[in-house]
């Protein structure tokens, strides 16, 4: 068997940058606390990217173990979030992020 | 007996904390009953530890009880010891003995004060601080007595604070007294520098060897220390806050500014007199300004008309007769007339007090008159004290001042003598002139003082009888020209034994004088009763057979009578030259530098602080966003940096 023709390493880590850098633009641009989350996961999403990549290029597990330890912590910081988001829609009728800027100097 | 010498000064302290802590809340019965009853039983304590002390042979009178060690810092080391030696025990007796009495007269003459608790804590106060003074080991521990009668004068004389007057009275009293602390303080670091120590036994034992006769760190010494005494004992220049420490109430004037406190300063000579033996320069100024003191306010108290005023200016007299004892190197004289002092002029203040208490309240002399009737008792302690101040045989006073004069005579020169006997005989005429127009004469009474006339009762008339009994015969434990006859001076004579030692050659050839001179102090005796007795005679033609007489020569003289009324100004130059500039100099240091430099650095450092913090807060807008992008473009920065370099 031929080995597959596989995709070079730079591929993916410049899919990742494109990933990470919408995800940094969502975040600084966006007003909504949703889609802010959403952003979140996408950069987060592309460092997992970046971190399978290099697993498979150098032959190694430790990537993919980062990669779970990154998706649980992820899980539940999106509960967290999004227990918290809920708590302020409840009470502000709002996910809109300028109107909770409280800590105002 | 002396194993209880600590109780001595810790009784009184206890019924301070006492009546302090329950001031307002204990009944007054009880009150009078801790106040007099520490300082009774301190009393006995030192009759006991008297008696001891009698026990034992001469040269091994000296006793020390260490209580705890105070401070010890490197070469510095100072314990809480008590001595009691003669010399201390003199004066424990007196302060405990006359102190009892007075505080007894106190439930008397105190008895209507609101503030009754806070008085009595404040009297048991001021006797634990005496106590303390005259049975210190050392000089910073008789410092701390020194400052704590100081304190509880101030406390006195400011008894009644609500009357600015007295407050004024009793802020002068300290300022004043500060300005001699600052002498003493001096004193005692220089004795610290000179021995490493400030225990009275090294100080003294080594002060011939390491001090030279008449050098100028001697004579340093006995010169700060002596503007200590000048501010405690009412002395020229510093005498002026005594008059008006009659701000206070009368038992307070007879205890703390007449018979003891203002003694320390006597005391504390007397107590460094090998210093001062080492220091005859110095000896020479205590002996000239006593002089000068006695006949300066001798005449001050000629014109007065307030019946206090005119017994303080006497106090600060007869205290410049006990240093121009010192002066002279007669210390054990000087003691003699101090204790003799204690009992008449205590005696004086309390009958003055039983007066004023008759009159509720009044003290002008020119209001009273013709009360020898309707006081019986008081007239005639008063008649014993004033015959015993103006130095009439057989009364105390007669005995004291006339040694005092002696020796005067002997190691001092017939200019000092003089000027003592022309101050007893001012003395004689004003205490006369006292005695004439307080019970003598026609009433001057106010309709007011007249329906209230009586004699006060008898918690204040038993210690005036008690002290009227120690002047009659306070005198004759030192009778002058008996064989054995001077008990006081054996019994100090341990005390004051090193002097001889120091003084060498001069002491013993004035000691042969003293054998020479039976002929002469005979002579003196004679001059000073007749200088006496004609004093008495003026103030009696001036006051009883003529009573214009006096007016008719103060309008002859009227430059020279406004200046003695008025106090020779004194005060007032004082106010002006010395108080003044240095309030005006201290509201522009308060104004200029305090708020100025002092209050604008603190200011202004804050203000900027919180200027800069105002800028910064702008940074913080609450958007996370805003901290994000911050954020980001900081790690674009720094990603850019690495990536470039």
């Amino acid at each position: 068997m031929t080995p597959a023709p596989t995709i070079p390493l730079v591929y993916y880590q410049v899919l990742a940058a494109i990933l990470f850098t919408i995800g940094v633009v969502g975040v600084l641009v966006r007003r909504s606390a949703l889609i802010i989350f959403m952003s979140i996961e996408l950069m987060l999403n592309a460092v997992n990217l970046s971190f399978v990549a290099f697993s498979r290029q150098h032959a190694s597990m430790d990537g993919h173990i980062f990669v779970f330890f990154v998706m649980a912590v992820a899980a539940a910081e999106v509960a967290v979030g999004l227990a918290i988001l809920v708590a302020i829609f409840r009470n502000r009728d709002t996910a809109n992020v300028d109107d909770v800027r409280l800590l105002r100097g | 007996m002396l194993d209880y010498l600590g109780w001595i000064p810790a009784l009184p302290l206890i019924g301070a904390i006492i009546n302090g802590l329950g001031a307002g809340r204990l009944p007054r019965k009880v009150v009078s009953a801790i106040g007099t009853g520490t300082v009774g039983l301190a009393f006995l304590i030192a009759l006991g530890c008297f008696q001891a002390l009698l026990q034992l042979p001469p040269d091994q009178r000296y006793h020390l009880e260490q209580a705890f060690s105070w401070i010890d810092s490197g070469d510095l080391s100072v314990s809480v010891r008590l001595l009691l030696d003669p010399l201390s025990m003199v004066m424990v007796l007196i302060v405990t003995g006359v102190g009892f009495l007075i505080h007894v007269y106190s439930t008397g003459y105190m008895g209507h004060e609101k503030a009754y608790g806070r008085y009595f804590a404040y009297l048991n106060l001021f006797t634990f601080s005496m106590l303390v003074l005259v049975m210190a080991d050392n000089f910073l521990l008789m410092f701390f007595g020194w400052e704590g009668v100081g304190l509880c004068s101030y406390l006195l004389i400011g008894y009644w604070y609500q009357r600015p007057s007295a407050a004024s009275a009793g802020k002068k009293a300290f300022v004043v007294n500060r300005i001699g602390d600052w002498g003493f303080m001096i004193g005692m670091f220089l004795i610290f520098v000179s021995f490493t120590t400030l225990d009275f036994g090294r100080v003294f034992a080594e002060a011939p060897g390491r001090l030279m006769m008449g050098s100028p760190m001697a004579v340093a010494i006995a010169l700060f220390l002596f503007i200590g005494a000048t501010g405690k004992s009412a002395q020229i220049p510093l005498y002026v806050w005594l008059p008006d420490a009659m701000e206070g109430p009368t038992p307070v004037s007879a205890l703390i500014h007449a018979a003891t406190m203002v003694t320390a300063g006597v005391y504390m000579i007397a107590r460094c007199h090998i210093l001062y033996v080492l220091a005859p320069a110095a000896l020479t100024v205590v002996a000239v300004v006593g002089a000068a003191t006695a006949l300066f306010a001798a005449t001050i108290g000629l014109l007065q008309k307030d019946i206090k005023r005119v017994l303080a200016y006497s106090t600060v007299s007869q205290l410049g007769y006990m240093f121009l004892a010192m002066g002279v190197g007669a210390f054990a004289s000087g003691i003699f007339h101090l204790m003799t002092h204690a009992f008449f002029k205590a005696l004086l203040f309390l009958g003055a007090g039983s007066v004023i208490h008759a009159l509720s309240g009044e003290q002008d002399m020119d209001r009273m008159g013709g009360l020898k009737k309707a006081l019986p008792k008081t007239h005639m302690t008063m008649l014993i004290a004033t015959l015993a101040i103006a130095g009439i045989f057989p009364f105390a006073g007669f005995f004291s001042k006339d040694e005092i004069l002696f020796h005067a005579w002997e190691s001092g020169g017939p200019i000092l003598w003089a000027v003592g006997v022309i101050g007893a005989f001012l003395t004689a005429f004003y205490m006369f002139r006292l005695y004439f127009m307080t019970f003598h004469g026609p009433s001057r009474l106010t309709e007011e003082a007249k329906h209230h006339l009586h004699e006060s009762p008898n918690s204040m008339t038993i210690p005036l009888m008690i002290l009227a009994v120690l002047s009659l015969v306070g005198g004759f434990i030192q009778i002058p020209l008996v064989q054995g006859g001077q008990k006081l001076s054996e019994f100090l004579a341990p005390v004051f034994a090193d002097v001889s030692h120091v003084a060498g050659a001069a002491a013993e050839g004035a000691h042969g004088a003293e054998h020479a001179g039976m002929g002469l102090e005979i002579a003196l005796m004679v001059i000073s009763l007749a200088v006496a007795a004609s004093g008495i005679f003026l103030a009696y033609r001036f006051y009883m057979v003529d009573p214009a007489a006096p007016k008719r020569l103060g309008e002859q003289m009227r430059g020279l009578y406004k200046l003695v009324f008025n106090k020779y100004w004194v005060d007032e130059v004082y106010n002006d030259k010395i108080v003044e500039p240095i309030r005006r100099g201290s509201i522009t240091l308060w104004q200029k530098f305090d708020a100025g430099v002092i209050d604008g650095a603190v200011n202004g450092v804050g203000r900027q602080i919180e200027r800069a913090a105002g800028l910064l807060r702008q940074a913080q807008t609450g958007s996370v966003q805003v901290y994000a992008m911050v954020i980001t473009l900081g790690l674009v920065v720094v990603l850019g940096y690495l990536a470039l370099r």
